[in-house]
């Protein structure tokens, strides 16, 4: 009794699972299972968009370092460059400037010198004229004017070259 | 006081009534089948009647129509309970995903219920017909959907009072295995072709004096492996129902109600352990289809 096949009922039984089926089939599976397959693209779509942002900022963060490194490196760069100018024309300057004076004072010695020669020279014409006019009245006319004056002359020479 | 008295006397006569109410059960139990301990009530529970029994508030008699005759097998294609049965929870199952594709309509995101079906339906789709049949089985889905949601509803009307569960009924299981065994054969088919497929039914390899037995064998496992679906599914279900009608039963046989508690525990416990068989039932039918038909399509050996 309890193992009886009735066809009826499997009969009744296919026929209402096939309709299940079929209603299902159209009305509830159709859409349920787009639903869950444009779900989920819609989900790997945005994973692999953000990977591919993620890959994106990461390229970018790696360029800005980069960029950053030999911005820095640079900048170092220019340092070192404009010290060196700056020691380069430091030291230019201050020879520049020693040149300059020591010029300044060669000339200025130079100067000096000539007006010590020209003086001595001076000098030497007054002396030669005085002495020559002191000896004059004091020997009264031994000797003529020429001569006297060579002889002074010779003398002031010897003295000069003492 | 006299207040008190009267609700005193009316709760203790409520109580009698009870009382008075499962006695009488009992006895109207006990004197419709001859003997309670003989059991036959669980029987007549069981199977299929054309009667559906609200006791104790009366029955209803489902038309009975005369057989149908047609070439010489007289058909009776009359109403019975298990009928009336797969019909309520063919529209309960149409119900309520008629429901989730509706969540769906309204946006992508699934609403509480939806998502409790999405998983079972994803479960359905990717632990259980992609593995077993490939990629290709997305198109065979919406059967073993069907075919999951129906037994599992049906399974479940187990445990609902005045129903009686479908899958409980050899007629019912087996025309499901029926089902099953065609679109097995109809795939296997449809991706073989007819001389293939049945070719493909014998390992290639073997010896020539084995191929008669292997091919004997193989065609014998065609018809025992739905058979084996029908049985399974039908003899857990009816088994879960008789254990728990027992339990009640033992109330009736040793007569009183002092046995309640403890029949009442273990029915209970029995029926908790249905539902999970009311869910594993479901898997294994779909679960095994899946597999024989993912067989038939890769025949490969």
């Amino acid at each position: 009794m309890l193992v009886q096949l009735d066809p009826g009922v499997i009969i009744w039984t296919a026929f209402t699972f096939l309709l299940l089926l079929f209603v299902l089939g159209k009305t509830a599976w159709k859409p349920i299972l787009k639903a869950l397959d444009t779900r989920e693209e819609s989900i790997r779509q945005s994973i692999e968009r953000a990977e591919e942002a993620k890959n994106e900022a990461e390229k970018l963060l790696e360029e800005n370092r980069r960029e950053l490194a030999r911005a820095e490196e640079r900048a170092q760069q220019v340092i070192k460059e404009a010290r060196e100018l700056a020691e380069k024309m430091r030291n230019e300057s201050v020879s520049k400037a020693s040149q300059e004076a020591n010029k300044v004072l060669e000339k200025a010695r130079e100067e000096i010198e000539r007006d010590k020669q020209q003086a001595i020279t001076q000098l030497h014409g007054v002396v030669a004229e005085l002495a020559v006019k002191a000896a004059g009245k004091i020997l009264d006319e031994t000797m003529d004017e020429t001569r006297q004056k060579k002889l002074v002359e010779s003398f002031l020479n010897s003295l000069q070259k003492n | 006081m006299i207040f008190g008295l009267v609700t005193d006397s009316t709760a203790s006569s409520i109580v009698a009534g009870a009382a008075k109410t499962v006695v009488d059960t009992a006895r109207a139990v006990a004197s419709q089948a001859s003997d309670a301990a003989s059991g036959n009530w669980i029987i007549e529970h069981v199977t299929d009647s054309h009667t559906l029994s609200f006791l104790p508030f009366g029955e209803i008699h489902l038309p009975v129509f005369p057989p149908i005759n047609i070439g010489g097998i007289s058909l009776d294609m009359s109403l019975t309970k298990h009928v009336v049965m797969l019909w309520l929870v063919a529209i309960l199952v149409f119900i309520v995903m008629k429901a989730v594709s509706r969540s769906y309509k309204q946006s992508l995101i699934p609403g509480r219920f939806a998502s409790a079906v999405e998983m079972v339906i994803i479960f359905i789709r990717d632990d259980v017909v992609v593995p077993a049949i490939g990629e290709k089985g997305k198109r065979y889905l919406p059967f073993f959907l069907t075919l999951f949601f129906f037994i599992l509803f049906s399974n479940f009307f187990e445990l609902i009072p005045y129903a009686s569960t479908p899958s409980g009924d050899i007629s019912v299981t087996a025309a499901l295995a029926i089902i099953a065994f065609i679109l097995v054969q109809g795939s296997g088919i449809k991706q073989n072709g007819v001389v293939g497929y049945f070719r493909g039914l014998v390992p290639s390899g073997i010896p020539i004096f084995a191929i008669p037995i292997i091919a004997l064998v193989e065609i014998m496992g065609l018809f025992t492996k739905p058979f084996a679906l029908c049985v399974r599914l039908f003899a857990n279900l009816l088994a879960g129902d008789i254990a728990i009608y027992s339990f009640i039963g033992l109330i009736f046989v040793f007569g009183t109600v002092l046995v309640a508690p403890l029949a009442i525990g273990f029915a209970l416990f029995i029926e908790i352990l249905e539902v999970l068989v009311a869910f594993i039932q479901a898997y294994i039918f779909v679960t095994l289809t899946a597999l024989f038909v993912g067989m038939a399509i890769h025949q490969e050996h």
